[in-house]
């Protein structure tokens, strides 16, 4: 049986991990490649590695971190963060990605989605929408969530997958951080009514929470980060949880 | 060893070759017929689509080198269906090495492309030597080979297909030894050691 993918986000900026971790098993607990590593040994059934540099020398430093991370891990993984072009797409793959993840330049320009898709299949092509619910409507927010639009979230999704999308990362600004849960009800609408897998990001704070995104969510994969890195839950004590309960998880 | 990994316009080389280094096996990327005449192993990779895959390969003549290989030639993902006859995708004549039609999944059924990890099983010969029943190993694919005789890994998803393939020298998989942690590095190990 296809199995609920558990995937920890790794934010990296000129080729480290920010945001700090907790482990105190690694050497250098800001390398991406060691952290990534760690995950993978845990049981992560895929990383997503999302790229915050703003430098002109971006592309070369992601494009080295990626051919690293491709070298020594041995489950797929997505990279995301300022991708622009098929230029951009391109050298990602070509460095080793399994996926990439496209946010603001795919929301403004679907274009880049269908470009991608024609020209490296559907499946590695990841559409990341950003949601925030104002009044009673799903918006998308662009840049990191800080430039609002007035395109409605699922129209927009739908969008993207008839352009080429092969996935959908899909992350609540409003339960993004509080540790409160995924947005179930955003996440099942998203989920019926596209025929590609969709990972639920944003709000993850308990194992439970993992239950009712696939269970109540039909979430694909679950994605987050800090609990991971702080330790507050372990992958394979999530898996564990999440077979207790009759989720079909790798173990 | 000599392994030698087809060189076309396959989305999935340099991961084959990373795969290969993490195992100690230095591997050659070649479309040079010799080259891959000449190797104690083949690796036939592929991520992308059919009928341009197919194209390519004409183009340069490697349809021909590869049917002409008689050592152990593994073929994974896209590699193991353009192994078989045909291929739905593009209506896509393919090498004609197995006698199977390469089908796409419903998608009114489940999500397509299947995608993620899934379990294996009715595992049999030498590619799947101490792997246990039920491994999970991960896919990526919209298109399907049956389920056949030659078939020496199922895997189900709406229905059951063939996971694995192994005829005379050729074996095949569906899913990506290279991206599938541990058990995808016995099985590529496995392959090595035929």
């Amino acid at each position: 049986m296809l199995a609920k993918r558990i995937i920890p986000c790794l934010d990296v900026k000129d080729g480290r991990t920010v945001k700090g971790t907790n482990f105190v098993n690694l050497r250098d607990a800001g390398d991406a490649v060691e952290l990534g590593k760690l995950y993978s040994e845990q049981g992560a059934d895929e990383l997503v590695f999302l790229d915050i540099t703003a430098t002109n020398e971006k592309r070369k430093t992601l494009s080295a971190l990626v051919k690293k991370i491709a070298a020594e891990i041995n489950i797929p993984f997505t990279v995301g963060g300022g991708i622009n072009t098929l230029e951009d797409i391109e050298i990602l793959l070509e460095s080793g990605a399994d996926k990439v993840s496209i946010n603001t330049s795919a929301v403004k320009n679907p274009q880049i989605l269908a470009d991608g898709a024609k020209n490296f299949g559907s499946q590695c092509i990841v559409f990341a929408v950003d949601a925030r619910l104002v009044g009673e409507t799903w918006k998308v927010f662009l840049n990191g969530g800080r430039v609002a639009t007035d395109l409605e979230a699922i129209e927009t999704v739908k969008r993207g997958v008839d352009a080429g999308a092969g996935e959908i990362l899909l992350t609540s600004m409003n339960a993004d951080g509080t540790k409160d849960g995924f947005e179930i009800d955003l996440t099942r609408t998203v989920s019926e009514a596209i025929n590609v897998p969709v990972i639920a990001s944003g709000g993850a704070g308990t194992e439970e929470h993992f239950v009712e995104a696939f269970e109540k969510g039909k979430a694909d994969a679950g994605l987050a980060a800090s609990i991971f890195h702080f330790q507050e839950i372990s992958i394979p004590h999530l898996k564990n949880y999440l077979k207790d309960r009759n989720i079909a998880v790798r173990i | 060893m000599n392994v030698a990994i087809v060189k076309y316009n396959a989305g999935n080389i340099e991961s084959v070759k990373n795969a290969l280094n993490r195992l100690d096996v230095d591997s050659v990327v070649s479309d040079d017929a010799e080259i891959l005449k000449s190797a104690d192993k083949v690796i036939f990779p592929g991520v992308g689509e059919a009928s341009t895959a197919m194209e390519y390969l004409r183009e340069r003549r490697l349809d021909e080198v590869i049917k002409s290989l008689t050592q152990p030639v593994l073929g994974i993902c896209l590699g193991m269906q353009l192994l078989c006859n045909y291929s739905e995708e593009n209506d896509t004549k393919c090498l004609g090495l197995l006698p199977y039609k390469v089908r796409l999944f419903e998608p009114d059924k489940l999500k397509v492309p299947h995608m993620g990890w899934n379990t294996i099983s009715d595992l049999q010969g030498e590619l799947f030597e101490n792997v246990a029943d039920n491994s999970y190993v991960y896919f990526v694919h919209s298109f399907y080979v049956e389920d056949g005789i030659e078939t020496v890994a199922t895997c189900d998803y709406s229905l059951k297909f063939s996971a694995a393939i192994q005829y005379k020298n050729f074996y095949a998989v569906q899913f990506h030894t290279e991206k599938s942690g541990e058990v995808g590095e016995k099985i590529l190990a496995n392959f090595l050691r035929i």
